[in-house]
C-alpha cells in the first residue's frame, strides 16, 4: 500500500493524458500533455497553448485559458486528500480500509473522466458565431479516448503514465486489502 | 581518359587561359558515368550530410548549400543590403554597415572560416571577409545571422583574410593592396618609399566569439593574397603569401610579374603576440568601426575605435620572416599534420612545397639570403620538401583529404589534380567546367578533414547550364573523392561568385539550429510583447507604431492621424512561437524595403508619407490561411491636420487619451 502511495504522487511527475495533433505543416504533431495542474508542449516546440488557441480561433474555439480551469487548481489537493487518506488506511490497516480508499479512487477517477469530457464538449461544440471558418454542421470535439479526424488534424487522445500511475496504486490497493491482514474490523 | 602530356611551358600559356577551355570541353558528357545520380540523390524528406557554406563574392552575401544534393539552403546576407529581409533597411540592423566611411552598404565577401578547437571545426561561428572596404564579419550558426563586422583600418583590399588559428585565437588578415600608412595625400608613384602592408591579427573572445583588433605587422609594401595559420606542430606560425614584389603601382599585370620568385611570409605569431603584450608596439591613432548585434534586443550597435597598436619587424626580431616562392604564388595552404606548406606560384610551371621542420632549421641556422627592411629572407633550397614537377598550369589553391592527398585546382589547365604530398607524385587529373578557384573538401584545411567530396567553384561558366542571357551563375562542381580517382558527380549553380567554401558534418550545425526567439527574452525598448500593448505615441513629427503580428492580423491596422513631414517608425513585434511562423511588413511607397520578422523578435522600418491619403499596409510572408486578411490602412492628412491620432484593430478607436 505504501508503493501505491508513493506512484499516486507521480501524478505531480507526469502527465496524466496527452492530445496529439497531426497535420502536414506539423512534423511530428502539436503534443498537448495534460498534467494534474498545468498543460505544457514539447521541449523547445513553444507555447503549446498559444500555438492551439491561434489554430482553434479560425473555427471560433474558446481561447484555452489555463489560469480559468478551476480543476488545475484543485486536483492537486484532491490528490494530496486522496494520500493522507491512504496513510489513514494503511494505519487502520484492516480490508475494509484498503477497499473504502480503492472504492472512493474510483469514483473520483470516474468523475475526473466525465469532467475531461465536459470540458472537451464544451471545446468542441460551443463556437464564436463570427469564426472565419465555418463549416455547416461541424463540431472540433476531439475524441475521449482514441484517434478522429477534425478537418486536416488528425487528433489522438490517450492516457499517460500519469494515469497508469493512479491505476496501479489502486491495484496496489486493492492488493494490500486482498492479502493483507484478512479482518474485517 | 589521360589528357594529352604537358609541353611547351613558358609564360606565353597565359595567352591561352581563354582558349584552353575548349579542348576539355568534348569530354563534358563522357565524364559523368556509372551511379553519379545514386551518389547525389538526396530523398524527399531526407538530409544533405553536409552544409557547405560558400562566400557570395560581389554578392558579399554568404550561401549555404547542401551537400551532396547542392540544393541551396539560404542565403545569409553580410556586406551587402538585402531588401529580400530588410538588413540594412531595419532600423535595428542599418548600424552593421557602418565604417569610418560612413554607411557602405555593399562588399565583396571571399574568404569562409569556421571557427576551430584544436584544429578542428567546432560549429560554433562562421567568419567572412569583405574585401573593398576591409571588414571582417562574424555569422552565428545556430541562427545563420550576421552578429558582428569589424573594420580592418588602413589596409586596402583586405583579401588575405580571415585565416583562423588552432583554436580561433586570431584571424589574421593581411592587406592585398599595399597604401600609404597612416594614409596620405602622396604621388602614386611614390609607392616604394610612401607604401607599406599591414598584417592584422583579429582577436577572437573564446566564449563569445567577439573580434577585437589586437595588433597590426607593419610589412613591405607588397601585395599579401592568401594564408593559412600553421596547425599540430606548426601551431603559432602564419604563412602568407605575397605577389608584386617588384612594388609595381601601374599595370601590374605585366610590372608585378617579372620577378622570378615573390615571396612567402612566416610569422611566429605567439612572438608577435608576447611583444604586443610586453608593450612593446606603437600605439597609433586612426579610426575604425565595430558594430555589433544585440541578440535580445535584436538592434546592432556601432562604435568607433581610434586606435591600434602596430609592431614593426624591423626593431622587434624574430618575429617574420621571408622565403621566396617561385612567382606570384596565390594560394598557400598546409597539411593536416602541419608539416608541409603548399606555395604555389600561379605563373610557374612547378609547385614549391615546404617543410615545416625544415624552416625551422633554416631560422635556427640563420641559414639567410639576404634581407627586406630587416626580415630575413631564408635560404630557398634549405626551407623546401621539394617540388611538384609540371601538375599543370596556373594552380591555385589546394586542400587536403586526411590520407596523404592534396588536391590543387589549376585555373589555365582547368582542372583539379590529385597527389601525395610526401612523395610529391601525381596521382589523378579531372577537368572542371571550367576553370576552377577555390576548392573545398569538408574539413580540408584542418587536422581532420572528412574526405568524401571535393567542390571546385569554377570561374567560367559558358555553356553549362541554359543560357540566361550574357550574364551567367557562376558554377560549382561535385566530385567523389573516395576511390583513387576523381568521380565528377554534380554541378550546380551558385550565387554571386563563390570564392572560398568551406563544407562541415551536417551533425555539427543541425541540432543547435534556433527554431525561434523566446519572446520573454526580447529586450527590444519598442517591443509589444501582446496585443494588448499594441499602441502609437507622437514625439513632435516622429511617430512610433508599436504593432504586432500574429495568425492572421496586425494590431493595430488601423492608424489615422499621421501627418505629412511626419517620421513614421513602424516597430513590428512577431508575437508567435512556434517554428517556421515568420511575418512581414510592407508598407505602400516605403523607400526602403520590407521588414521580415522571425517569431519573438522585433524590427523597425522607417516610412515617411509622401502624399496625403490612406495607406496599406500588409504582411508579406504567406503566414496562414487568412494570409491575404492580415493587413491594414494609414491615413496620411496634410500637415496641421486636426485628425485626432487613433489607432486600432476592430475599430477599438484607441486614442493617448484612452489609453491611458
Amino acid at each position: 500500500m505504501g508503493l501505491g502511495l508513493l506512484l499516486l504522487l507521480g501524478v505531480f511527475l507526469f502527465p496524466i493524458w496527452q492530445i496529439t495533433l497531426e497535420a502536414a505543416q506539423f512534423p511530428g504533431g502539436l503534443r498537448l500533455n495534460i498534467w494534474i495542474n498545468r498543460f505544457s508542449g514539447d521541449e523547445g516546440g513553444g507555447d503549446i497553448i498559444k500555438n492551439i488557441n491561434i489554430l482553434n480561433h479560425y473555427i471560433g474555439m474558446q481561447y484555452i485559458e489555463p489560469d480559468s480551469i478551476p480543476e488545475l487548481q484543485y486536483f492537486p489537493y484532491v490528490i494530496w486528500a486522496m494520500f493522507g487518506l491512504g496513510v489513514v488506511s494503511m494505519v487502520i490497516d484492516r480490508r475494509w480500509a484498503y477497499f473504502t480508499w480503492s472504492g472512493i479512487m474510483i469514483v473520483l477517477c470516474l468523475l475526473g473522466v466525465y469532467d475531461f469530457y465536459l470540458w472537451l464538449y464544451d471545446y468542441g461544440h460551443n463556437l464564436d458565431p463570427m469564426a472565419p471558418i465555418k463549416i455547416e454542421g461541424m463540431v472540433y470535439m476531439p475524441p475521449l479516448f482514441g484517434e478522429k479526424d477534425l478537418l486536416n488534424f488528425y487528433v489522438k487522445s490517450y492516457p499517460r503514465l500519469g494515469t497508469i500511475l493512479v491505476a496501479v496504486s489502486m491495484v496496489l490497493s486493492f492488493v494490500a486489502g486482498w492479502f493483507g491482514k484478512n479482518k474485517l474490523v | 581518359m589521360m589528357k594529352a602530356p604537358f609541353h611547351v611551358y613558358s609564360v606565353l600559356l597565359l595567352a591561352l587561359a581563354v582558349s584552353l577551355t575548349s579542348c576539355s570541353q568534348q569530354n563534358a558528357t563522357t565524364v559523368l558515368e556509372g551511379n553519379a545520380a545514386e551518389l547525389t540523390y538526396v530523398a524527399p524528406g531526407e538530409y544533405d550530410e553536409f552544409y557547405a557554406f560558400m562566400s557570395g563574392g560581389y554578392s558579399g552575401q554568404i550561401t549555404a548549400y547542401g551537400l551532396p544534393s547542392g540544393r541551396l539552403l539560404k542565403e545569409i546576407p553580410v556586406f551587402s543590403v538585402y531588401p529580400e529581409n530588410g538588413y540594412g533597411f531595419s532600423e535595428e540592423s542599418k548600424p552593421m554597415f557602418n565604417t569610418s566611411y560612413g554607411f557602405v552598404p555593399w562588399d565583396d565577401s571571399h574568404h569562409i572560416e569556421l571557427s576551430q578547437t584544436d584544429g578542428e571545426f567546432d560549429g560554433r561561428w562562421l567568419f567572412v571577409n569583405g574585401n573593398n572596404t576591409p571588414r571582417i564579419a562574424r555569422v552565428d550558426l545556430t541562427t545563420f545571422e550576421t552578429v558582428e563586422i569589424l573594420e580592418i583600418p588602413d589596409v586596402a583590399g583586405l583579401h588575405c583574410a580571415p585565416f583562423i588559428t588552432e583554436n580561433s585565437e586570431y584571424l589574421v588578415s593581411g592587406t592585398r593592396f599595399s597604401v600609404p600608412i597612416p594614409q596620405a595625400d602622396v604621388p602614386i608613384t611614390s609607392f616604394k618609399e610612401n607604401f607599406k602592408g599591414l598584417i592584422n591579427y583579429v582577436a577572437v573572445d573564446q566564449e563569445s566569439g567577439e573580434m577585437s583588433l589586437a595588433f597590426q605587422i607593419e610589412m613591405p609594401g607588397f601585395n599579401y593574397d592568401l594564408a593559412r595559420n600553421g596547425k599540430g606542430k606548426s601551431h603559432g606560425w602564419s604563412f602568407l603569401t605575397t605577389y608584386n614584389s617588384e612594388q609595381a603601382h601601374t599595370l601590374l599585370e605585366v610590372n608585378a610579374s617579372q620577378k622570378d620568385k615573390d615571396l612567402l611570409a612566416i610569422i611566429d605569431w605567439k612572438k608577435a603576440e608576447e611583444y604586443f603584450k610586453a608593450g612593446r608596439g606603437t600605439e597609433r591613432t586612426t579610426s575604425y568601426y565595430h558594430n555589433q548585434l544585440d541578440e535580445s534586443s535584436g538592434i546592432a550597435a556601432s562604435t568607433e575605435m581610434t586606435t591600434t597598436t602596430i609592431l614593426d619587424p624591423a626593431e622587434l626580431p624574430d618575429m617574420v620572416y621571408f622565403i621566396p616562392v617561385p612567382k606570384s604564388p596565390h594560394g598557400c595552404d598546409i597539411d593536416p599534420t602541419g608539416e608541409y606548406i603548399v606555395g604555389n606560384g600561379k605563373l610557374s610551371a612547378d609547385m614549391s612545397i615546404y617543410s615545416f621542420d625544415k624552416l625551422m632549421a633554416t631560422i635556427e641556422a640563420k641559414d639567410f639570403d639576404g634581407d627586406i627592411n630587416g626580415i630575413p629572407i631564408l635560404n630557398y633550397e634549405s626551407g623546401l620538401h621539394g617540388i611538384l614537377k609540371k601538375p599543370g598550369l596556373g594552380p591555385l589553391h589546394t586542400e587536403f583529404d586526411g590520407k596523404g592527398n592534396a588536391y590543387t585546382t589549376f585555373f589555365i589547365s582547368s582542372e583539379v589534380v590529385k597527389w601525395d604530398v610526401e612523395k610529391l607524385e601525381i596521382l589523378d587529373r579531372q577537368s572542371t567546367f571550367y576553370s576552377p578557384g577555390h576548392l573545398t573538401i569538408p574539413g580540408g584545411e584542418t587536422k581532420k578533414p572528412f574526405g568524401k567530396y571535393l567542390v571546385a567553384m569554377n570561374k567560367i561558366t559558358k555553356d553549362r547550364y541554359l543560357p540566361t542571357g550574357p550574364e551567367l551563375a557562376h558554377s560549382a562542381q561535385l566530385f567523389d573523392i573516395t576511390g583513387d580517382k576523381m568521380k565528377l558527380i554534380l554541378d550546380f549553380p551558385t550565387k554571386g561568385e563563390p570564392h572560398y567554401a568551406q563544407a562541415i558534418p551536417a551533425s555539427m550545425i543541425q541540432p543547435n539550429s534556433k527554431k525561434f526567439y523566446a519572446i520573454e527574452e526580447n529586450t527590444h525598448p519598442y517591443a509589444s510583447l501582446g496585443e494588448g500593448q499594441a499602441k502609437v505615441t507622437r514625439e513632435g513629427n516622429q511617430v512610433h507604431v508599436y504593432m504586432t503580428a500574429i495568425r492572421s492580423h496586425l494590431a493595430p491596422d488601423n492608424i489615422e492621424g499621421i501627418q505629412m513631414g511626419d517620421e513614421v517608425y513602424f516597430h513590428l513585434t512577431n508575437l508567435e512561437q512556434d517554428w517556421d511562423v515568420p511575418h512581414g511588413f510592407a508598407v505602400q511607397g516605403a523607400n526602403n524595403a520590407e521588414l521580415l520578422v522571425m517569431p519573438g523578435q522585433t524590427k523597425t522600418l522607417k516610412w515617411e508619407p509622401f502624399r496625403p491619403g490612406v495607406f496599406a499596409f500588409y504582411c508579406t510572408d504567406f503566414c496562414s490561411a487568412l494570409h491575404q486578411e492580415m493587413s491594414g490602412y494609414v491615413r496620411v492628412s496634410p500637415k496641421g491636420s486636426d485628425v485626432e491620432l487613433v489607432w486600432g484593430l476592430n475599430d477599438e478607436n484607441k486614442s493617448a487619451q484612452t489609453s491611458r
